[in-house]
Formats: structure tokens, C-alpha cells, sequence
């Protein structure tokens, strides 16, 4: 093997941080760099986005079956259960992929920004990743191996440390955004110059904090209320399903307009901070001196700068961004043409997750009538549209990271530090080689994974539900049997003893 | 006291742990398919189902720590082992969803049984021929990593994820020889028996090899004052593996695992020896690397107060499981 001459002295570190000159980096690599973190991003969030939401719903089933005694929370409680396990497993492996891809892909970023967000990373793994792991065995497994109250305590701590988890990882992403607190070292290094606290909470973090843990209690709500509307639909109309499906529509109803005046507030707050992206969200190429109209729906053109087939309403932007019908508003035409996002998918993205989250919110209303006419188990068309909007709450998470992250583009630290400079020397063929690696591994386990989770919920939940640790304490112990061991989801009342 | 001193320890820390620990879940999945499908292969996975992602926390704990406390390491390792870290990350996800997939679908539970081994055998093999890699010397330039996307590929690097792979199926199998008892101890116990002089072997070929891949690690080992080390660390080592290889008939079942971590820690303070104090071998030094004190300082004062926490409540959850496998359940 040939081994390169050590370079300590020959050349010295203290050159600027830059990819130009180690290897020219070809817009294809960067290209299918951006690609495979934009693909496997948001493969990953999709799981914590509903994990988030699950590990609090199991914490409050748990306690009120502590609380009340009644066992279809605890029957609940295992049903969840099961279905959390999977959905956290993938995350936790999608996760780890995520930590490492900012070296192996976006180097040159990792180099210069590490001081200043590797420790609130380093944060989140040592307050939640470890929280979270360290609880989860006892949470799955330890049922009858402690007692009720600890735990109760060890779902606490996983809801606490999946909370935890967003605090840290949206505090970097939000700083990415709004950065503060930095200074620039010779090297070319951010580095913090501010206090700690200033950094953390940059000024987009507590508004994206709020709006992406309130998406993630929606989006779960939405999934346990289309479980349970399925099931009511289906006949099973036992306390579990009822339960679930009045907790699920009592949380659209009550959620669904805060994230609303939340999301608001975070466009506002977007507003002062990235108005550039703003502008792409309302599709506004020209500047409004005396108010600027809402487009409703159209089809922006980059190249022309124009929205075309433009639906508008007169005024309504300035009054809903500046309290004000004839306030002036800027449009990118103020902005150089290298230092925009591209309208078209920013615009669009923002108008699914703004109208999925009125359905919602209609939803929420739709149930309260429900409730007050005495109809919530019974009505099928709720419960249709219940389980329609089922897997809404993702796609509207989703749909939401990409007006954030695909709207504050071309820059990868705001105003700072561009994407295209910010990425790894790797060769195309290298990042093509893994991008197609995760698009196979990703649909082929995840899917899979998915259809576990179906598969699942397909099945009520009955009386008598067991852990996810029944399945394999029941193979490993003494009485194994063909039977026993299809699996938990069996909708057959268990007869096994530890489903007491 | 030199903060980026501090902050290498905590890091080699933190990836000795993981090694050790996430090492033996590994290792079974290695040598799942020499179980018995059935109850064998049930009680191997349940040996280790609740501790697992706790175990492998300490790999982000690594790869976080390092992007923090020294990033200009993290970004030039990084790219530079491109397609091994990818490998491990795929093989990481195949063995991390086997554990709750294999109990979801019944028809298809010996297929994520291959998963599962297939899984843990990529990174396993990956995360080898990184240090490999890491070893032999990457090429740098500037500030940024300069060579090809194969220059990880060596004879060498080969050979050290062969060693890991011999060296995480003993860990493995000796974790279950103290986890388990009946058929599945015995098998345990006749794997280890095969694995030992494997991996004595593979040990003695990395160090022999070692010594040649630069300048560095041979005046190290060869030239006085580190010929001081070099001499007793084989008779230590000597020593040590002949306690194993005896507790392996031994009554106490939880030697055999106890003398195995002995031996991974011999060998990886022979790593610190041979690396210190670069974070790059041959290339970048832990102070050329490091992150600005204000840095360093602002994660200390959480490590300091959260990883003795993390110890406490992970040794918890070790002691609620405590015990052999097979007797667990039904009380």
C-alpha cells in the first residue's frame, strides 16, 4: 500500500476552510448530495414526528390506568405500545444515519459550523438519546420486572427524553436559520462569541420549537383518531376503540387552532428573520408599495417571474403580514436572482400544509358537534373524514420542512454560508452509489416496517392486549407453542399468563 | 488541566464503550444463523432486546462528540471513510429493525434472522476496516480530506474487520454464556472456544503490522522509552487470554465476557499508545483539531454532570434484567 507523506508542517491547517481546490466539486455531486439528505431527512422525520406524539399518549394512557384502574387504558396502552416500538426502532436507525451524513456528505459545513452546533448535538445525544434508550428496555420489556409506578417513570422519561431530542436538534436547525451569537475565527470557523443561551435560543428557535411538537402531537391525534374511526367503522365498537377515538378528535379540536395561531405567529416571526422566504411563500416576484395581494393558488414561473393563473385576493397578504391593508411589501424583485429559493415547490409545499391544517382544524369543529349531538361513535361520515385525515399529519410535516428548509435555500447557514459551499469532496459516483443504496434500504425496510404498523392497527384492541415483550418471553419460556407464537397482534383473546 | 486533553479521553471513552458494549449485540447477530431457529435464536435475541439501543447511543455519543470537540477531525475522517460508514449505516438499520420486525411477521422470521446477521456482520466489518483506515494514514490536504473513495481498501484494513469480526463474535458469545444456560450455553461456549485463538491470532497480526504502517508507530513501540510498554504488553496479553481460555470451562459464567473486555482494553490502550496524541494518525493532532475552549468548556459542564446519570440509569436497567434469559417472565 502507498502511504502518503504526513503533511503536519508541509502544509499547514491553517488554511480557510473551503472545498474549491481539493477537488472540484461538480454540480452533479452536489446535486445528489442535496438529493440523498433532502430523501434521507425526511424518510427519518416522518418517525419522530409520530414517536414524539406516541411516547406522550402512552404516558398519559399509562396514568390514567394508574389513576382510574380501568383497564382499557392499560389495553390501550400495550396496543400503542407495540406499535411505538416499531416506529421508534426505525427512527433510532434512520437517526443515526442523520448524525453521521453531516461529515460523510456536508463536510466543509460540519468543519465550520461544528463549533458552534456539534455542542448542542452533543447535548441532545447526552439528554435524550441516552434517556430515551436507557428507559426504552424497561418501557418494552419490564412490564412484570418492576413495579407500576417505576414503570410509569420509565415512560416518562422516554415522552421527556423524545421532547428533549426536538428541543436540542431544532435549536441547531433554528440556528442554521437565524444565526446569532457567532464570530468568525481565522480559519474561517464560526465560533461562539455570545453566551451559550443566545445561541440556543436564536430568534426563529421558540417558534419552530412549539410548531413542530404541537405538529407532532397533531399528527399523532390524527393517526390514533383514524385508527379509531377504522375500527368504529368496522363495528368494533368496544370501550378501547371509543376511547381512543374521543381522546384522538378531543386533541384535533383543541390543537388544531393553536397550531393555527402558532403557525402565524412562526410566519411572522419568518418574516423579520428570512422575509426572502416569505416572499416565496406568497409567490410575490414584485414589490407592493401600497399592499400586496394574497395569491390563493397559481402557478409561479421563476424564469418569467410571474405567478401565473394567479388566484388573488387584494390586500390580504399586507393585512395578515403587517395588520395593515396598504402596508408595503417587498417582493424578490429586491432580491439578486443567485440568492433565491425556487418559488414554485416553496409556494406549493406551504399551500398543502396550510390547507391540510384547516381540514384539521375542520375536523376538530366537525367533532365537537358530533360530541354535543350525542353522535361521536356512531356517525360515519365523521368518522369517514376521520380516517381520511389519518396520515394527514404527515404529509403536512413534511410538507412544512420543505417550505422551511427548501425556502431558506441558497443558503445553508442563513446569509452565511451557501449550500453549494458547504458540501463534502465527494465524487458523483461515490454519492450516486449511496443515494441509490438508501432509496432501496429505505423503501424496502421502511415499508415493511410500515406494513407492521398496519398490520397492527388493523387488528382492535381487545381485552387482555399483551406487551411487545409477550412474543418473545412466551417463545423463550417454557411453553412454547405453534399457537403462542404468531404474534402480539393476535386478535384472539390471550390466554398466556402474563397477559393478566 | 488542557481541556481538549479532557475531551479526547471522554471520546476514546465513549467509543471504548460502545465497542464493548454494542459489540456484543454484534457479535450474536454474527453468530445468529449457528443457533437453532426456535427457541435458541428466541432467547440469543432476548440476551440482548432491551439493552441494544442504549448500547449503540454510545456510537452517536462518539461521532456527536467528535464533530463537537474536534471538528475538523470529524469532517475530514468522515468523507474519507465514505463507503465503509455508509456500509455500517445500512448494516446498523437491517440489525436494529430485525430486533422488533422478526416478532411482527412469523412467515418471514428467518428472513430478518438473515437480516439480522447480515446486518451485524456489514458494520461490524465496516467499523474494522475504519480503523484500519484510520491507521495506515488518510490523505489530507489543507483543510479537507484529498484522497480517493477507495483509498480505504487495503490488505490491512481488510485484516483489522476481520479481527472485529472475530473479536465481536467472542464478545458475543461470551455474553451469552453468561446470559443464557442448556443448548444455547454449550453452543455459546463451543463458539468462543473457536473465536479465541482466532482472535489472538488477528490481534497479533494487527500489532505486528502496526508497527510498519509509519514512522510514528514504530518509534513508538520500537525505541526506548516504548520499549518499556512493548515488552510486558504481549506477556499481558499472554496472560490475560490464558485466564480467558480457562475460565471458559470455568464455573463462573460471567468470566469468560469479564476476561474478554480485558482484552479489548489491552488492546485498545496498545491503540492509544500508538496514536497519541493524534486524532488523525499521522495527520492532524488532537490541539490542530480542536474546537475553540468556549466550546469544549460549555459540553463539559453537561458531561460532567450527565454521563455519570447516564451510567446510573443504564446500569439500572442492566440490574432490571439481570439474570439468565431463559428463567425470565412469569411471575
Amino acid at each position: 500500500m502507498k502511504l502518503p507523506e504526513p503533511l503536519k508542517g508541509a502544509q499547514p491547517l491553517s488554511v480557510p476552510v473551503s472545498n474549491k481546490g481539493v477537488t472540484a466539486v461538480d454540480d452533479t455531486a452536489l446535486l445528489l448530495a442535496r438529493i440523498q439528505f433532502a430523501f434521507t431527512v425526511s424518510f427519518h422525520f416522518i418517525f419522530p414526528a409520530f414517536s414524539i406524539g406516541l411516547a406522550s399518549y402512552l404516558a398519559v394512557l399509562e396514568g390514567l390506568w394508574l389513576k382510574t384502574g380501568q383497564d382499557k387504558y392499560l389495553n390501550l396502552f400495550k396496543y400503542w405500545l407495540k406499535i411505538f416500538a416499531i416506529a421508534f426502532a426505525m427512527g433510532v436507525v434512520s437517526g443515526i444515519v442523520m448524525s453521521y451524513q453531516f461529515g460523510t456528505n456536508w463536510s466543509v459545513f460540519s468543519d465550520k459550523a461544528g463549533p458552534v452546533i456539534g455542542p448542542l448535538m452533543a447535548y441532545e445525544v447526552l439528554t435524550a438519546f441516552f434517556l430515551e434508550a436507557g428507559f426504552l428496555g424497561v418501557m418494552l420489556f419490564g412490564m412484570n420486572r418492576v413495579g407500576k409506578g417505576l414503570h410509569f417513570t420509565a415512560t416518562l422519561m422516554v415522552a421527556l427524553g423524545t421532547f428533549i431530542s426536538a428541543f436540542w436538534i431544532l435549536s441547531v436547525n433554528s440556528w442554521m436559520q437565524t444565526p446569532v451569537g457567532w464570530a468568525m475565527n481565522d480559519v474561517g470557523q464560526f465560533v461562539p462569541a455570545a453566551g451559550w443561551w443566545d445561541i440556543v435560543f436564536n430568534p426563529s428557535f421558540p417558534y419552530r420549537l412549539v410548531h413542530t411538537v404541537i405538529a407532532a402531537y397533531l399528527t399523532t391525534a390524527l393517526v390514533v383518531g383514524g385508527v379509531g374511526a377504522w375500527h368504529l367503522l368496522k363495528g368494533h365498537k368496544t370501550d378501547e376503540t371509543k376511547t381512543m377515538f374521543s381522546m384522538a378528535m378531543w386533541m384535533a379540536a383543541l390543537v388544531a387552532p393553536v397550531q393555527i395561531f402558532v403557525g402565524d405567529l412562526h410566519g411572522l416571526n419568518t418574516l423579520e428573520h428570512q422575509p426572502v422566504k416569505v416572499m416565496a411563500m406568497e409567490g410575490h416576484y414584485q414589490s407592493h408599495p401600497d399592499g400586496a395581494p394574497l395569491i390563493l393558488f397559481g402557478l409561479p414561473d421563476d424564469e418569467a417571474e410571474t405567478v401565473r393563473a394567479a388566484i388573488e385576493i387584494p390586500k390580504l397578504s399586507s393585512l395578515i403580514l403587517k395588520h395593515d391593508l396598504n402596508a408595503p411589501l417587498a417582493g424578490l424583485d429586491t432580491v439578486a436572482k443567485q440568492d433565491r429559493p425556487p418559488v414554485p415547490v416553496v409556494f406549493w409545499s406551504f399551500r398543502i400544509m396550510v390547507g391540510l391544517g384547516f381540514l384539521m382544524l375542520a375536523l376538530g369543529l366537525f367533532s365537537l358537534v358530533a360530541r354535543a349531538a350525542k353522535r361521536l361513535h356512531d356517525w360515519r361520515p365523521l368518522h369517514r373524514f376521520a380516517l381520511l385525515m389519518g396520515p394527514s399529519g404527515f404529509v403536512a410535516v413534511i410538507a412544512g420542512w420543505v417550505t422551511t428548509e427548501v425556502g431558506r435555500q441558497p443558503w445553508v447557514i442563513y446569509n452565511l454560508l451557501r449550500t453549494k459551499d458547504a458540501v463534502a469532496p465527494i465524487d458523483a459516483p461515490a454519492v450516486a452509489t449511496s443515494l441509490a443504496a438508501f432509496v432501496i434500504v429505505y423503501f424496502a425496510v421502511f415499508g415493511i416496517g410500515t406494513l407492521y404498523i398496519l398490520k397492527l392497527m388493523g387488528h382492535a384492541p381487545h381485552p387482555g392486549e399483551t406487551p411487545p415483550a409477550s412474543a418473545p418471553i412466551r417463545t423463550a419460556g417454557i411453553t412454547p407453542s405453534p399457537a403462542m407464537e404468531k404474534n402480539g397482534a393476535d386478535p384472539r383473546p390471550d390466554t398466556s399468563e402474563e397477559a393478566k | 488541566m488542557d481541556l481538549t486533553v479532557i475531551w479526547a479521553f471522554v471520546i476514546a471513552v465513549a467509543v471504548a464503550m460502545y465497542v464493548l458494549m454494542d459489540g456484543f449485540d454484534l457479535g450474536i447477530g454474527i453468530l445468529f444463523p449457528g443457533f437453532k431457529v426456535g427457541k435458541e435464536r428466541d432467547q440469543a435475541m432476548n440476551a440482548i432486546a432491551p439493552v441494544w439501543d442504549g448500547n449503540e447511543t454510545w456510537l452517536v455519543l462518539g461521532g456527536g462528540g467528535l464533530l463537537a470537540a474536534f471538528p475538523l477531525a470529524y469532517a475530514i475522517v468522515l468523507p474519507a471513510l465514505y463507503a465503509p460508514l455508509i456500509a455500517m449505516l445500512l448494516g446498523l438499520i437491517f440489525r436494529g429493525v430485525a430486533f422488533e420486525f422478526r416478532w411482527r411477521d412469523p412467515n418471514h422470521r428467518r428472513a430478518w434472522d438473515g437480516a439480522f446477521c447480515i446486518g451485524s456482520l456489514v458494520a461490524t466489518f465496516a467499523q474494522g476496516i475504519t480503523l484500519g483506515a484510520l491507521l495506515q494514514g488518510i490523505t489530507v490536504e489543507g483543510r479537507a480530506y484529498a484522497g480517493g473513495w477507495w483509498e480505504w481498501l487495503s490488505g490491512f484494513s481488510l485484516l483489522t474487520g476481520a479481527a472485529l469480526v472475530i473479536g465481536y463474535a467472542l464478545l458475543g458469545s461470551t455474553w451469552l454464556i453468561w446470559k443464557t444456560e442448556g443448548e444455547l450455553q454449550a453452543d455459546a461456549r463451543r463458539y468462543a472456544r473457536i473465536c479465541y485463538p482466532g482472535l489472538l491470532l488477528a490481534f497479533g497480526a494487527v500489532s505486528l503490522a502496526t508497527p510498519f504502517l509509519e514512522g510514528q508507530y514504530y518509534q513508538r513501540w520500537f525505541e526506548y522509552p516504548g520499549l518499556l510498554v512493548t515488552i510486558p504488553m504481549p506477556l499481558i496479553v499472554l496472560v490475560a487470554a490464558l485466564f480467558g481460555w480457562r475460565s471458559l470451562s470455568g464455573a463462573k459464567d460471567q468470566m469468560p465476557f469479564v476476561w474478554t473486555l480485558a482484552l479489548f482494553l489491552l488492546a485498545m490502550i496498545g491503540l492509544g499508545i500508538s496514536i497519541w496524541p493524534d486524532v488523525i494518525p499521522g495527520r492532524v493532532t488532537i490541539w490542530e483539531a480542536a474546537a475553540p475552549e468556549k466550546s469544549q468548556l460549555f459540553m463539559l459542564v453537561g458531561a460532567a454532570v450527565l454521563v455519570p446519570v447516564i451510567l446510573i440509569y443504564t446500569a439500572w436497567s442492566y440490574w432490571v434484567f439481570r439474570g439468565k434469559v431463559g428463567e425470565e417472565g412469569y411471575h
